[in-house]
């Protein structure tokens, strides 16, 4: 009784922290550069996940617009954005978590979206239907721990 | 001789377009019928901020896409035209009317009419595309009911309207009464929309020539609507085309027939000015 009782408390002190510590879109501490240095789930990422994310159509879609030679098998990556090859040599940890999160921080003006965002747009729509949204159900195009795998994907790209 | 070179030069093209992402406009020419010729390049008119040159999708698609629009026979947006001529002559409503009643042979009376539309209406004081200009016969001529504004049979009727026109310069005005119109169509132009924050000139003016996974960015011109799509197999009005792009930047897209598409469709169009009438075109 007694051994199960503390397993139930340890359990619960582990899962605690994920999450207590998953920064809600709207309370990212991007710094003056747009960089952001704590993980957003408050926990470490995945790098097979990430690029899981990174090529999938359906979640991350990035490759629309990035090409990396890492991911040469995924077909048509698009050239509106830069090459990511070497991009862990360009931009450290905390800059590429504030560049995926809302890269508008870093480029004003970008093209890119911000993957980690619900507020400020106009006419937003319920996904591909083209119908609108109610304001309060807007989720982030990526949960905080995709943001995380995709960082922990990217600091790999070294050249 | 010429011919050949260019094919050569397209195949380079698409195999450089295949292997790596990168994709400028082909260089070819466009003469349909081999008789009439298309400009699918041109001057930018005076009104354009950021572009010098002004060029049509046509030549931003693959080869086989490109040879389809070459000749009437291969173009399946003729199909479209032919049954449109068969409701140009048929009578409808409680007048008994039908378009030749009033307008006769389409080939003369329609000639030089889809280069200057979307264009102001006096009597409504409004700017009509030729579907409002359609259906305003339909019901006020020929005692009719109005058509979908994005259907078939409206669609259709446009395509005839505009391929008699094909190889005429676009000549929208964009001022005088229009004025106001055409800048409320600049302004959404320019509006970054849905959660992906994109507006029409993020892809079709800062991006035309990139690729954006699989599709190869062209500067969204209108001279060659109705388009017929191999993607959907049917022909495309302006409006349908708009409310696909508006809805692929997560958005809530306008309603055919909308007075803001139809202000962006001025806008639009008036960046075209220059470039052929093509329609009924062949895009993917
Ligand atoms: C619609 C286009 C688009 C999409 C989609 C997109 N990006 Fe970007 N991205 C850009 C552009 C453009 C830049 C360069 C910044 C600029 O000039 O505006 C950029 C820059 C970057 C950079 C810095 C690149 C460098 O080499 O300095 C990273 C990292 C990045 N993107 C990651 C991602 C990830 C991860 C995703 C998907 C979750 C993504 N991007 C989706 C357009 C896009
Ligand atoms: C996310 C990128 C994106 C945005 C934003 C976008 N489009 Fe497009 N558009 C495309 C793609 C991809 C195509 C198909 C390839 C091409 O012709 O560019 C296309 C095609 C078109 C075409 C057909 C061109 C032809 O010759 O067949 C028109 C017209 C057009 N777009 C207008 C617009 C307008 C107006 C807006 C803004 C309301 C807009 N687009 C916003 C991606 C976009």
């Amino acid at each position: 009784m007694k051994r199960a009782i503390s397993a139930a408390i340890a359990a619960t002190i582990l899962a605690a922290p994920a999450i207590a510590e998953t920064v809600a879109p709207g309370d990212v501490a991007y710094d003056e550069a747009g960089a952001v240095a704590a993980s957003l789930s408050g926990m470490p990422g995945n790098a097979e996940e990430g690029a899981n994310v990174f090529g999938s159509k359906s979640i991350g879609n990035c490759v629309s617009c990035h090409e990396v030679t890492a991911l040469a098998d995924v077909p048509f990556p698009g050239n509106v954005g830069p090459s990511l090859d070497g991009v862990a040599d360009r931009w450290s940890e905390g800059e590429i978590r504030g560049i995926v999160a809302n890269a508008k921080m870093t480029y004003d003006g970008t093209i890119m979206p911000s993957f980690y965002k619900v507020e400020g747009f106009t006419r937003p729509g319920d996904a591909y239907t083209g119908k609108g949204i109610a304001l309060d159900k807007i989720e982030p195009l990526l949960t905080a721990q995709q943001i995380e795998d995709l960082v922990a994907f990217l600091v790999t790209l070294k050249e | 001789m010429k011919f050949k070179a260019m094919t050569a030069l397209s195949l380079t093209l698409a195999v450089a377009a295949a292997g790596s992402a990168n994709a400028d406009p082909v260089e070819d020419e466009l003469i349909i019928n081999d008789e009439t010729e298309i400009v699918t390049k041109t001057a930018a008119p005076a009104h354009m901020e950021n572009i010098d040159e002004v060029m049509s999708g046509w030549l931003f698609r693959e080869n086989d896409t490109r040879d389809m629009q070459r000749d009437d026979f291969d173009n399946p947006g003729m199909l479209a035209v032919e049954s449109a001529m068969e409701a140009w002559e048929t009578a409808e409503g409680s007048e008994g009317k039908s378009c030749a009643d009033c307008h006769e042979s389409a080939e003369d009376s329609m000639k030089g009419v889809r280069a200057v539309y979307p264009k102001w209406n006096d009597n409504a004081e409004a700017v009509w595309t030729l579907e409002t200009a359609i259906n305003g016969c339909r019901t006020e001529r020929m005692g009719a009911d109005a058509w979908k504004y994005d259907g078939d049979d409206i669609t259709n009727m446009v395509a005839l309207i505009s391929s008699v026109s094909r190889g005429m310069p676009m000549n929208v005005a964009t001022d005088g009464p229009a004025a106001a119109t055409w800048e409320q169509g600049k302004e959404l132009y320019y509006t970054r929309t849905g959660q992906l924050e994109l507006s029409c000139a993020n892809c079709h003016e800062d991006n035309y020539g990139n690729m954006i996974r699989a599709d190869h960015l062209s500067q969204g011109q209108t001279n060659g609507f109705p388009a017929y799509r191999l993607k959907n197999a049917k022909l495309n009005s302006v409006h349908a085309r708009f409310k696909g792009c508006v809805r692929d930047t997560r958005a809530e897209t306008y309603a055919p027939g909308s007075p803001e598409f139809v202000a962006l469709e001025l806008y639009v169009a008036s960046r075209g000015n220059g470039l052929s009438v093509e329609g009924p075109s062949v895009r993917n």
